[in-house]
């Protein structure tokens, strides 16, 4: 149970239209992430769902009801904050019991379930302390725990990873990962970092400017990028796109290619440039390459350790059945 | 902004410190030294520091004179009354005001301090009349309701500055979480606001405890508070130092020792909330 | 953050606080202007009838009303400039590093729970009393003639004692504004080769701009209305005599509500150019 679907949904601050008109239908049991660049509307799409914020006009249905107007405690969604938005005068055991305080749950009930969800995240040891003793991520681990006691039918969480530092930040990825996988419940994730929407979603959901510019799974945004703007923000390093005579010659306005699909040769290449910057990471190497007449930079990713060093000259050889071509619109042809 | 700075120079720094601090003071300090003094003492010349024969005869002299008792309780309930008052009435606005700010917020916050800056010599007699009209003359509610009205807009200017410091994602979650707007303020806010809240109930007691103007118009025999018990000897009759000091010292000394004993909350709540 | 339902959840929970101060504003305003065109003499008749704008044309070419708006000023100023100045210096000092700070914060800020009224008292019979008053000991000791501080000095003497209770405000505002500032602002500057007083003028003053504008605004606020500190000490002689008294003088002593109530119109519109030149100021520096 956790189906939400977006009709028709739209939200103005004033006069400006931030999201304008909008469908969207998450499945029940799915994790769906919202990417995007900062200010493109998804976190204001999340509160939408939530109930934060008022839907301009437009339906959101939960489970096939109508919940437009229904107030955030009604909705049966619990959210995961950016700043945790942890009760600091309260425990851990105390945060964690008060959304069912506030159902008017029985004692028992309610230490029954915050002990499970103790257990689940591991906050037995500090479930007596002040959020204000805990760090980064056991203040993380709460905020899900305050999520999860209420048996929400889905699960919200705006960049909760963001105030992590990075090692902790792969950690928690694959914790509320695992945790979606045993409680196979809606989740619907807001994050700026296409890695972290490659790697945890089920489903992608590119916002730019309030607009979706594709939804699909990370594979089929990797493969079959829609436009050009989600050609350049899925994949990292990010996709090489070449306007002008190189991309005529495919007969297309911009033609794209990830750093990964090109390959390095000793001479004679397609392409050449020289190198400006040369990241040697052991397992791979990555080039930014000048003056290859294409753009102003060409990244390209190396299997293995190439000792081609700043100032050197490179020759390339794009793999052209892995070459993306877009039209001036900036659609995918296809 | 505070740097290490050589033991000389610390020791400079102190001493001047407290010179100007002592000098500050000094005149609270001579009034309760003279409160125990006789009043041939008191007017001593050259003055007598400390080298007196300390007497309490001066306070029970008051005490007789007048009923200090009563005095206090009225100014212990006006004082009390109005702030928890204004603060009952304060929060919800300054929770409007932090949390769901419009357009206007700032235009009402300002509007709310300019009515403090109407003069009340302008709006006496209307309100005598309006106190006359209502049997509030000489009473204490009247002036708890007097007193809450002319600080309410200070209680709601503290508490929204420190409301404003309470993240917004927190009564969000509260929000998630099932709590009604009722619950919100109670189990969430108010909690978290605590240190404020206390700043805030602390400086507009002292300030309404202070208040000079309308518990001295408006108040004969029944209500009259402090304020009322020192102004009466203002008087010639009342010109013998050591009883004046006496009274003073009466009058003063609950503030003071309030002061000392709450000295963080007040200190912050001085600032009005409005420095960080 | 902001729903249909929390928009107007916020307007009701604003409604009390509005309606009261709105009621408390416009009630006595609006009595105040009826009295103001009446001939009104409690004592004397009571209401007589319309004055037309008699009681405003008196209360202007009264010759105490020109001196009176001149004392409410110079009072104002003079202790605005005093408290901020020796505010500044004093702040400035505490900051340093020194032995008891806290006992001494505690003795700067003591005058400020002083009620107006005892202040008024002990500084005008046991400091300023030209006999038996400590300054006169004082000023005897050091072979000088005792002065007669509240008839000689009246208006030095009033500053001084509303000075006097202000000081604590405004030191420890600008106290708690200096503490915030970033040591590492002074130490860049220290290094670029400014010195003290460079630094002072440059990053310290304009650091304690926002908080020099809470305590002119809170200040002015207490200090149009002061009134207890006159009362006791002069009663309204010797120059004394501010705007807000001389109304209370007309009110209350002379019985003419009338006359008084054109004072207050006056009154009240004096206040209202001082706040929106001051709200101008101040809603620019706040947040």
């Amino acid at each position: 149970m956790g189906q939400i679907q977006l009709k028709q949904v739209t939200k103005s601050f004033g006069d400006v239209q931030v999201i304008p008109p909008l469908d969207l239908t998450i499945e029940d049991g799915e994790f769906t992430v919202f990417v995007g660049p900062s200010g493109c509307g998804k976190s204001t799409l999340l509160r939408l769902i939530a109930g934060l914020e008022d839907i301009t006009t437009g339906h959101i249905e939960i489970d096939g009801t109508d919940a437009t107007d229904l107030v955030p405690a009604k909705r049966g969604l619990a959210m995961v904050f950016q700043s945790y938005a942890l009760y600091p005068h309260m425990s851990v055991r105390k945060n964690i019991a008060f959304p069912l305080r506030m159902a008017k749950m029985d004692k028992a009930e309610i230490d029954r379930r915050v002990n499970a969800a103790a257990e689940v995240l591991n906050l037995a040891d500090y479930i007596d302390r002040r959020p204000g003793q805990l760090s980064g991520g056991q203040r993380q681990r709460v905020a899900i725990g305050r999520a999860i006691v209420r048996e929400p039918s889905a699960f919200l969480f705006d960049e909760p990873l963001s105030n992590l530092d990075a090692a902790l930040r792969v950690g928690m990825r694959m914790e509320i990962s695992e945790l979606h996988k045993k409680l196979a419940t809606t989740m619907v994730y807001v994050t700026h970092d296409q890695v972290e929407a490659m790697t945890m979603a089920d489903k992608i959901v590119v916002l730019h400017a309030g607009v979706i510019e594709q939804v699909g799974s990370p594979l089929e945004l990797y493969r079959t990028p829609r436009n050009t703007f989600v050609a350049g923000f899925i994949g990292s390093p990010k996709m090489n796109l070449i306007n002008g005579e190189e991309a005529a010659k495919h007969n297309a306005a911009t033609i794209g290619i990830r750093p990964e699909h090109i390959d390095v040769v000793e001479s004679g290449g397609t392409w050449t440039g020289t190198v400006g910057v040369a990241e040697h990471l052991g397992s791979d190497t990555f080039f930014h390459i000048h003056n290859t007449g294409l753009a102003e930079t060409i990244t390209v990713r190396a299997i293995g350790d190439v000792s081609l060093t700043h100032g050197d000259t490179i020759h390339l050889n794009p793999r052209n059945d892995e070459l993306h071509r877009f039209g001036a619109d900036g659609l995918r042809i296809a | 902004m505070a740097r290490s700075v050589t033991p000389r120079r610390k020791l400079i720094n102190t001493t001047v410190a407290w010179a100007i601090g002592l000098l500050i003071f000094f005149p609270i300090l001579w009034t309760i030294l003279t409160s125990f003094k006789s009043e041939a003492e008191a007017i001593a010349a050259p003055p007598i520091f400390l080298g007196f024969d300390w007497t309490l005869e001066n306070y029970r002299i008051v005490m007789e004179r007048s009923d200090y008792g009563r005095f206090l309780w009225n100014s212990i309930i006006i004082a009390g009354l109005s702030t928890v008052l204004g603060c009952i009435i304060a929060v919800p606005a300054a929770w409007s005001m932090a949390f769901v700010p419009s357009k206007r917020t700032k235009d009402i916050l300002l509007w709310m301090l300019s009515t403090k800056m109407l003069p009340a010599v302008g709006v006496l007699y209307p309100i005598y009349l309006i106190f006359i009209e209502l049997g509030l003359l000489d009473s204490r509610a009247g002036l708890v309701v007097v007193l809450m009205l002319i600080n309410l807009p200070i209680i709601v200017w503290m508490l929204y500055t420190y409301f404003k410091e309470i993240p917004g994602e927190i009564l969000e979650a509260a929000r998630m979480d099932g709590a009604t707007l009722r619950q919100e303020l109670i189990y969430v806010l108010t909690p978290m606001a605590v240190p404020g809240i206390a700043s805030t109930l602390l400086l507009n007691f002292i300030l309404a405890w202070n208040e000079a103007f309308w518990t001295l118009n408006l108040t004969a025999v029944n209500a009259a508070p402090l304020t009322a018990f020192i102004a009466s000897y203002s008087s010639p009759e009342g010109l013998f130092f050591a009883k004046l000091s006496a009274a003073s010292t009466m009058a003063i000394a609950p503030i003071l020792i309030l002061g000392w004993f709450s000295q963080k909350q007040l200190v912050r709540g001085l600032t009005f909330g409005a420095v960080k | 953050m902001a729903t249909k339902a929390s928009r107007s959840a916020a307007r009701i929970m604003m409604a009390p606080a509005v309606i009261l101060l709105l009621g408390w504003m416009l009630v006595p305003l609006i009595m105040t202007l009826w009295f103001s065109f009446r001939v009104y003499l409690p004592l004397r008749g009571g209401d007589q009838g319309w004055a037309g704008f008699d009681n405003y044309t008196r209360f202007v070419s009264s010759s105490s009303f020109w001196p009176a708006v001149q004392t409410t000023l110079i009072i104002v100023l003079g202790v605005l400039a005093i408290t901020v100045i020796f505010g500044i210096l004093i702040a400035l000092l505490l900051d340093q590093p020194i032995w008891g700070q806290g006992v001494v914060r505690i003795l700067v800020i003591a005058p400020f729970f002083v009620m107006p009224t005892v202040s008024a008292l002990v500084w005008k019979n046991m400091f300023m009393d030209p006999v038996n008053g400590l300054f006169a000991h004082l000023w005897r000791f050091f072979g000088a003639e005792p002065v007669s501080w509240l008839s000689d000095a009246s208006m030095g003497s009033i500053i001084m004692i509303v000075s006097w209770q202000w000081l604590p405000f405004a030191t420890l505002i600008l106290l708690t504004a200096v503490q915030s500032l970033d040591s590492e602002q002074l130490e860049a500057a220290e290094m670029d080769g400014a010195p003290w007083l460079k630094r002072f003028w440059f990053i310290v003053l304009p650091h304690l701009s926002r908080a020099i504008t809470i305590v002119i605004l809170i200040q002015t606020i207490f200090l149009l209305a002061i009134f207890a500190e006159i009362f006791v000490t002069t009663g309204g002689a010797f120059g004394t005599r501010t705007l807000s008294y001389l109304i209370f003088q007309r009110v209350l002593e002379s019985q003419n509500v009338g006359l008084g109530s054109a004072g207050g119109v006056y009154a009240i519109i004096l206040a209202n150019i001082i706040a929106i030149f001051l709200m101008r100021i101040v809603g620019k520096n706040l947040d």
